[in-house]
């Protein structure tokens, strides 16, 4: 491939913008999905996304942007999960529960505002391409916030996902922290939804960092992996996608599972164990 | 110095008394052996003396003064721990993030709290584990990682909440010496809550028995009879010596090891 091709690719107002959106983005998840796999919580992240979606199609129903129907509804429903982690017993099964029901919200929001349908794709599968420069701007604003919260919570947050009993012992607020989280992770995931859909934020989100800590077991090794993987998927993703025509959250979704798999296959290097 | 004193100490979780009127000191420096039935108040006594359950009547000092959460002069290994099978994050990160875990901000480790890790590591034997993914290690070596962040920060007492259990006698042994070791060293005072008497009685100072919302210190000698032990239990206990072990026996069963039937005894 000569560079020639590449400049093609970059000629083009659409391809520069999905760059940027997809770079901004890619980083946030794959920080944020870091803790997300961290504290065993995939789940939940893929419900919020689920929810988001009956948020999305909701705002349009009532003339608003997609965007903001996402991040509230994420953002109540994080909350709402965080505070309630405590009293629910069979956490996966209400998360079931309630990501079903969001669902079947979201088909009915489309029901009642059929202009939109067209629409309905985009928030379920990603529209990078369509990105504009004021997206962008939104999302690098939502991203750092989003980047800064996670930071104010991050020495807390990895104290009491690891050892819960004696964080509580040293008076880490728990309920307090999960649910700073899971706010994080809701607006991950309505900045991720905007790349690759409601229905493939994993693909950014959970496929980069497990990857990363299959194959660094320190912690910034493994948040700075995450987020480069995430990034290089993203990227590489559109430029598979702008020369082969297919969609570019298939070829990020397909990267991710790609990762993901050689990672689990790379032969992990042992320290040296010594008999004491 | 006294470390820890109860003076007519009652603790409730909910409706159900836990401890009622206890009193004993322990003193600075002290191995103490904490037995008793499940559900006798072991985890209960040790979380009052962190500060998270405050007694409902009576006085508790630690040091000299009220406990209050997060004191940064007790090491403690909870009983209850979070296992997270699949974690591939290396030993030294994993007890690092204990350290100032309470704050607010970015994880950050200076040049002193390294090495105080280090040292910490070095002191039970696991410096070999600082490189090593958890996902990747047996469960006495995840044992001696906690007990060696129990340690880290010097702290003047330890409460350590079944350390033994589910380690193979092997590893039962090094902790135990491991704690001894500190315990004469730094002069730390130790509670050492566990199933089994025997394992213990080369370790400790004195043993302290709950049973029955009752609390009773002492030296083997004077705890570990039948009289003291039946009221603990509630049942006719006899105590057979053998050979320099100790059975509690309850109608000929030694009833360290049928815990279970304890489980769900109710206080009166």
């Amino acid at each position: 491939m000569s560079t020639g091709t590449i400049t093609d690719m970059f000629a083009y107002e659409f391809m520069n913008n999905a760059f940027a959106a997809a770079g901004i983005v890619a980083v946030v998840s794959g920080l944020v999905g870091y803790f997300l796999v961290m504290r065993a919580q995939a789940f939940a992240g893929h419900a919020l996304s689920h929810i988001g979606f009956a948020g999305a199609t909701g705002a349009g129903l009532i003339g608003l942007a997609p965007l903001w129907g996402l991040i509230g509804f994420t953002l109540a429903a994080g909350i709402a999960m965080g505070l309630m982690s405590e009293r629910i017993s069979n956490r996966d099964v209400a998360i079931g529960v309630v990501l079903a029901l969001a669902l079947g919200f979201g088909l009915l929001f489309l029901h009642y505002y059929t202009a939109f349908a067209t629409q309905a794709t985009a928030i379920l599968f990603g529209n990078v391409l369509a990105v504009d420069r004021r997206t962008i701007a939104t999302l690098g604003l939502l991203g750092v916030v989003t980047l800064a919260a996670l930071a104010a919570i991050m020495r807390p947050l990895i104290f009491a996902s690891l050892q819960p009993e004696l964080a509580e012992a040293k008076s880490v607020p728990l309920r307090f922290v999960g649910t700073a989280f899971l706010a994080v992770v809701a607006l991950a995931v309505s900045e991720c939804a905007q790349i690759v859909g409601v229905l493939l934020v994993f693909a950014l989100m959970v496929g980069p960092p497990a990857a990363a800590q299959r194959l660094t077991s320190g912690l910034w090794s493994g948040l700075t992996l995450a987020a480069a993987f995430a990034l290089a998927e993203a990227w590489l993703g559109l430029t598979i996608a702008f020369y082969s025509d297919w969609p570019v959250s298939f070829c990020i979704a397909l990267l991710s599972a790609l990762g993901y798999f050689l990672a689990l296959g790379w032969p992990v290097r042992r320290a040296p164990v010594t008999v004491a | 110095m006294t470390a820890i004193q109860l003076d007519r100490v009652t603790l409730r979780i909910g409706a159900r008394t836990v401890l009622r009127e206890v009193s004993f000191a322990i003193e600075s420096g002290e191995f103490i052996g904490v037995l008793g039935p499940n559900g006798a108040g072991k985890t209960t006594l040790m979380r009052a003396i962190l500060g998270l359950l405050p007694p409902s009547a009576g006085s508790l000092r630690v040091f000299g003064e009220s406990p209050r959460r997060g004191d940064r002069q007790i090491g403690y290994l909870p009983q209850v721990r979070t296992v997270l099978p699949d974690l591939r994050l290396r030993g030294r990160d994993f007890i690092a993030s204990s350290l100032n875990g309470e704050r607010w901000g970015v994880p950050s480790l200076s040049r002193a709290d390294r090495g105080m890790i280090d040292e910490t590591l070095d002191l039970v034997g696991a410096r070999d584990l600082a490189a090593r993914p958890l996902s990747d290690m047996s469960g006495g070596e995840r044992q001696r990682l906690l007990l060696a962040q129990a340690l880290i920060g010097k702290p003047r007492l330890l409460l350590l909440d079944e350390p033994l259990i589910s380690l193979d006698a092997r590893h039962q042994e090094i902790v135990i010496e491991v704690v001894r070791q500190v315990n004469r060293e730094r002069g730390v005072t130790v509670l050492f809550s566990a199933h089994e008497l025997n394992q213990l009685i080369g370790a400790l100072d004195r043993v302290l028995y709950l049973g029955s919302g009752r609390a009773v210190l002492g030296t083997v000698e004077e705890v570990i009879r039948a009289p003291v032990l039946s009221a603990l239990y509630g049942t006719d206990i006899q105590v057979v010596r053998a050979e320099g072990h100790i059975f509690v026996m309850a109608r000929g069963r030694d009833v360290e090891h049928v815990e279970h039937q304890h489980e769900h005894r109710h206080h009166h």
